[in-house]
């Protein structure tokens, strides 16, 4: 007996190989790698293994457009229009992610804790400060996340989601807890995260068992043709998908599974908020639109109406709720919630427009979440005594006045944050115009509707903000004040690039829409 | 000038010439408006570092265009009537499902002349402005909006759609907008600037509504289809786009109802004034008008209430102008008045269109030359614009002096200046109204007429106070031929590069009118867009009509003289009579616009906001309550604890498998 190599369309696997090698390789570099040279070798490393990917991923579209796409290892991983736009939103999007998570501070300060494994408050915290280390394993960590991201929308069958999901919740985790301030908030969040993290992973692996029992093989072809067989084993089958979906909700944020939202991306690290604000959502909704389109059609009629109940209580918990924050990050892990529910008003849609719309959408989303958490991370306070920067000023009442000293950067803040609302010549608008007009398609006016209304009710606390800093003198409390603080740029260019992409997108918006339209083809 | 006088005479018809694709030197029609347009943008966008140089960078965008559009009026000399109209295709505007909308370009007769004359005289004004503005530490902002505004004005004349004048319609205006209040650093300036813009903008609804109106009926804007449908249109239709084409040419040409701003705009810079407010984007409305001859056409009562607008407004700037003593706002009521003649040309249909177009032409030389002037005048004078303090600078500036005597006599009609031809020729036409029938050919032909009388008052007037009689200020040695306290003034002739444009508009303001009537050049130049007509005889003969013209200049002019010139002028203006008092303050045209629509608006508003406050926000604060009471509620959920939150996702998860199960029962 011989033993045959299994033959792998490595070409097809290239923009997954890319961003995981490149982890790889970032953790021999943090291994090996003298000190000074390990920042710059990773942003080098990062940058070039996710630009590689974007180039993969366009070069890959031509043989996808030309044959409708390829299953590589046995099926496990499916390389289709909708993977190839996912995978390509996902590296965008994470790379101007990784360029906030890269900046540091004219002091040479990042993001992250300088030994994140130190006791906050220890005398070792203290020593790893003066040293001047830094956490540079952030850029292997996120490289792994995003890998995962890569292939969650690709899987072919549940075991391959699991794996997925695990790749890129677990360096999540790890990057949650790793803030230079505020840090026993941010353990504290990443502790959180995992718990329910876990939780949910436990809800998707079990509900994987169910679905295998069903139809006695974890392959999403096998399963699909399983499903539109009547059986006698039908009940096992729904509450087998609706743990799945559980668990793929859970990433998303949607209601009732949103509960760790805002205190995990109020503890983590500014940039990694922004971060997995953007990509983890992209990533997730990936995998439930592939759930949702290939899998379970057949099922639509048992699973939907749930949907539509899961999308309406996230658009208006999200909504009512961020009214009464009063703190930026928590206010917009709030407003990413809301955004879960309309993102999930284009799902449940069920045409082929919804596919595109949420591609769209999540797009225009992505860009606008990392530029806005890229600026909060630049706002920051002051030390009463020493006038030393410290924390991020998060309180909104920080903000007040800021648009009169820094003009364009909260003009840029006020872009996204009237992206966020919906407010037309913005990616925002033109994304929600086209999730409520393929939920108008697919005869559910009636959620429309209510995503018209919980979005009228967001504006209020965009707009709100956005008041803030331009039209109220900076008051702030006595002794502290809030500032901006210059940075290696990097940041900026992030900036930059959402504030030009937001535009882009609400302006010209329909060459994107043409080419999602038809790249939103799913192998069967 | 050599434009063609021996053209073969086309027969008596309405046809209008078919646009031919443009090529050869047509097709650079569009640098016309690209250039300043960028010229403008490197201006604006280069900040300070321009400042060194950007005037003359602006300058040169603006001579540029000159020389492009001159050659492609030579080229278009060289050509039959036939082949004169050009449409210039430049890329697919709005492609929208079933409409589309390219954006062209016109080249042609009617267009080409307005290109002429806005890159010829806004060079002129660009050079004055140089040494005009030199001391502004803004110079370079400021010639960015000139060129931003001549790029605006050339897309207006330009453009193939009404969608597309639109475009540049709204740019003259935005352009007006900021010139006017250059000076925004002084209140009344920013106000003026505001009043400009609102009264513009009511106007601008017209044209919206004449566009929609258009669109609906022959499901296009573009000048091609709207005039090859037009005929076969209903009145009904016709007269409604012709009425909102009127409204939207009384904003932007300061013609009664919407006329209160003119006056106003004055705050602007000299230059801004002679350019945009006397030569060229006030008379967008005669174009306006011109250009949609054909919609016209089929609208009899439009045209009418053209013809209308005109002639009142055409007495309402004379009277105005008999009384100010601001010499800019003297100059400003003339203008008014003066495209008053040209709207009452416009409205007299085809025979008009053409001297509506030559008188435009002219004014935009002659009021130009006046206004510039009038701003080396006023540099002389420290800024002064009172015309009470002025007096015997004939002695002083002498170019000024002498250029300004010429646009004096060109629009008194003097012949054989300029304006005696152009002006001429409307009054004869408003004679010779509805083929001289009806109660028409009397009324505008006597308003024509008389206007011109009191014309000939108030521009002598102007001159006399300003250029003779007494000095009635003082030259720093107690000199002073009125009283004591008289301000001290250091009169001068201005600088070569602002005393060379006035010169040039002043042979344009003596010879032009006389070089283009010569075999009715003028008119035969146009016809491949006014269509040919044939010429109607007036009520009165043509001979009597000029002799009794004269007359009335004449006795203007000498009652002028001996009120203002022989007899010395009150340094104080004294009270004067109703009318004076009257059209002192402008005809109560602000009280009027106060009255009618300020006041009832504001009162419409305060209720609004009452019912708004009582009932909207009653209703929007009490579901705002109930709102973030809920969030308060659901906030409390958000306890911290890992435990609820893992407690609140089984909740979820029973509650989801519950409605699923239930479904499926």
């Amino acid at each position: 007996m011989s033993f045959v190599a299994p033959e792998v369309q490595w070409a097809a696997l290239a923009p997954i190989i890319l961003v995981l090698g490149a982890g790889v390789v970032g953790v021999l570099v943090d291994a090996f790698a003298p000190r000074a040279a390990r920042r710059p070798v990773h942003i080098g490393l990062t940058v070039v293994s996710l630009a590689g990917a974007l180039v993969a991923v366009a070069l890959l579209w031509r043989d996808v457009r030309a044959d409708g796409g390829v299953e590589v290892l046995g099926g496990s991983v499916l390389v289709d229009g909708p993977t190839l736009v996912l995978q390509g939103v996902i590296a965008l999007v994470g790379l101007v992610g990784l360029l906030v998570v890269a900046d540091r501070t004219d002091s040479h300060e990042d993001a992250f804790a300088p030994s994140a494994a130190a006791v906050p408050g220890s005398d070792y915290e203290e020593l790893a400060r003066r040293k001047g280390l830094t956490t540079t394993e952030v850029f292997p960590l996120a490289l792994f996340a995003l890998g995962g991201m890569m292939i969650f929308p690709a899987a072919g069958n549940l075991l391959t989601l699991f794996i997925a999901l695990e790749v890129l919740s677990l360096p999540l985790y790890l990057l949650t807890g790793t803030a230079r301030r505020r840090r026993l908030l941010s353990q504290e969040a990443s502790m959180k995260y995992f718990l329910l993290g876990a939780f949910a992973s436990a809800f998707l692996l079990f509900g994987a068992a169910l679905v295998y029992g069903f139809a006695g093989s974890v392959r999403y072809a096998d399963i699909a043709r399983a499903v539109s067989v009547p059986s006698d084993l039908d009940p096992l089958l729904v509450a087998g998908s609706v743990l799945i979906l559980v668990g793929l909700l859970f990433k998303v944020g949607a209601v009732p599974f949103h509960s760790w939202t805002p205190d995990v991306y109020q503890g983590a690290p500014t940039p990694i908020t922004g971060f997995m604000a953007a990509v983890t959502k992209i990533a997730a909704f990936g995998a439930i639109l592939r759930l949702v389109y290939v899998v379970l059609p057949a099922l639509e009629w048992d699973l939907m109406p749930a949907l539509w109940g899961v999308a309406v209580v996230t658009m208006l918990v999200g909504t009512v709720v961020a009214i009464v924050q009063t703190d930026v990050k928590r206010m917009l892990a709030y407003s990413s919630i809301a955004h879960a529910g309309f993102v999930l008003v284009g799902v449940v849609a069920m045409t082929s427009s919804g596919i595109s719309s949420v591609l769209f959408y999540l797009l225009a989303y992505g860009l606008a979440t990392v530029g806005a958490f890229a600026i909060v991370s630049l706002v920051r306070e002051v030390d009463a005594r020493g006038g030393a920067v410290v924390a991020e000023a998060t309180h909104v009442s920080q903000w007040s006045g800021l648009g009169q000293r820094h003009p364009v950067l909260a003009g840029a803040f006020a872009l996204f944050l009237l992206s966020f609302a919906g407010i037309p010549l913005t990616g925002g608008f033109t994304g929600k115009f086209a999730v409520f007009s393929a939920a108008v398609e697919g005869d559910l006016a009636w959620l429309a509707v209510v995503g018209v209304v919980a979005s009228a009710a967001a504006v209020f606390f965009y707009v709100r903000l956005i008041v803030l800093m331009f039209f109220t003198d900076p008051a702030g409390t006595p002794g502290s004040s809030t500032t901006v603080v210059r940075t290696d740029g990097l940041t900026h260019v992030a900036i930059g690039l959402g504030v030009v992409g937001t535009i882009l997108l609400g302006v010209l918006p329909s060459p994107v829409l043409g080419f999602l339209s038809d790249a939103a083809v799913y192998l069967p | 000038m050599t434009l063609p006088a021996v053209l073969p005479v086309l027969a008596a018809t309405e046809e209008h010439v078919t646009a031919q694709a443009a090529d050869g030197v047509y097709s650079s029609a569009w640098l016309l408006v690209a250039i300043p347009l960028v010229s403008a943008a490197v201006l604006l966008l280069a900040g300070r570092r321009t400042d060194r140089w950007g005037h003359w960078l602006g300058v040169l965008a603006s001579a540029a265009s000159f020389v492009v559009g001159a050659s492609i009026l030579l080229t278009m000399l060289g050509q039959p009537d036939e082949e004169r109209v050009r449409d210039l295709h430049l890329f697919s505007w709005i492609p929208a499902g079933e409409f589309t909308l390219d954006a062209g370009m016109r080249v042609d007769p009617l267009s080409m002349t307005f290109v002429l004359l806005v890159t010829f005289v806004g060079t002129l004004i660009h050079v004055y402005s140089v040494a005009y503005m030199e001391h502004d530490r803004d110079r370079r902002r400021f010639f960015a909006y000139l060129n931003l505004f001549v790029a605006a004005m050339l897309l207006l004349v330009l453009a193939d759609s009404y969608l597309l004048l639109f475009v540049g319609w709204e740019g003259v205006g935005l352009a007006s907008y900021l010139l006017i209040g250059f000076w925004n650093h002084e209140m009344p300036n920013s106000v003026a600037a505001k009043k400009a813009f609102v009264a513009n903008r009511v106007g601008d609804v017209g044209m919206i509504i004449a566009i929609g109106l258009m669109f609906a009926t022959f499901g296009a804007t573009d000048f091609e289809t709207v005039f090859a449908g037009s005929p076969a249109a209903s009145e009904g239709l016709l007269t409604a786009t012709g009425l909102m084409l009127l409204l939207a040419a009384t904003g932007k040409s300061a013609q009664f109802p919407l006329q209160s701003w003119l006056g106003d705009a004055m705050a602007g810079p000299t230059p801004v004034s002679a350019l945009i407010h006397a030569a060229t984007m006030v008379t967008a409305g005669v174009y306006l008008v011109v250009r949609s001859g054909p919609v016209y056409a089929g609208a009899p009562t439009a045209l009418l209430v053209v013809a209308i607008v005109g002639a009142f407004t055409l007495l309402f700037g004379a009277i105005i102008g008999t009384a100010k003593d601001d010499i800019k706002k003297a100059l400003a009521a003339s203008t008014m008045s003066q495209i008053g003649y040209m709207m009452l040309a416009a409205g007299l249909g085809p025979i008009g269109y053409a001297f509506a177009i030559f008188h435009l032409l002219t004014h935009g030389f002659f009021k130009a030359g006046m206004f510039l002037g009038a701003g080396s005048v006023m540099h002389g004078m420290d800024d002064d614009v009172n015309m009470r303090r002025y007096g015997a600078l004939s002695g002083l500036m002498k170019v000024t002096w002498i250029t300004f005597g010429l646009g004096w006599l060109a629009i008194l009609g003097v012949p054989p200046f300029s304006g005696f031809w152009s002006k001429d020729k409307i009054i004869e036409s408003a004679f010779a109204t509805n083929d001289g029938h009806g109660w028409q050919p009397w009324v505008f032909g006597l308003v024509a007429l008389v206007g011109a009388g009191i014309t000939a008052f108030y521009m002598s007037r102007l001159f006399f106070m300003t250029f003779h009689g007494r000095r009635r200020w003082s030259d720093g040695h107690g000199r002073s031929d009125v009283d004591a306290d008289a301000p001290v003034r250091h009169p001068h002739e201005s600088p070569a590069l602002m005393t060379w444009p006035m010169i040039v508009l002043a042979v344009g303001s003596v010879a032009l009118g006389g070089l283009l009537t010569i075999g009715d050049a003028f008119a035969g130049w146009l016809e491949p867009v006014t269509g040919h007509v044939e010429h109607h005889e007036p009520v009165l003969p043509i001979w009597l009509i000029m002799a009794l013209t004269l007359v009335l200049v004449a006795a203007g002019a000498f009652l002028a003289w001996r009120q203002y010139g022989a007899a010395p002028v009150a340094v104080v203006a004294p009270r004067g009579s109703v009318l004076t008092r009257a059209a002192r303050r402008d005809l109560y045209q602000d009280d009027v616009n106060e009255a009618l629509l300020m006041r009832p608006g504001q009162y419409l508003t305060r209720s609004l906001v009452f019912g708004d406050r009582q009932v909207v926000d009653g209703a929007a604060t009490g579901l705002a309550r109930t709102v973030a009471g809920s969030g308060e509620l659901v906030r409390r959920l958000q306890n911290g604890f890992v435990r609820s939150y893992a407690a609140t996702m089984v909740l979820g998860v029973v509650v989801l498998a519950a409605v699923v199960l239930a479904f499926q029962l």
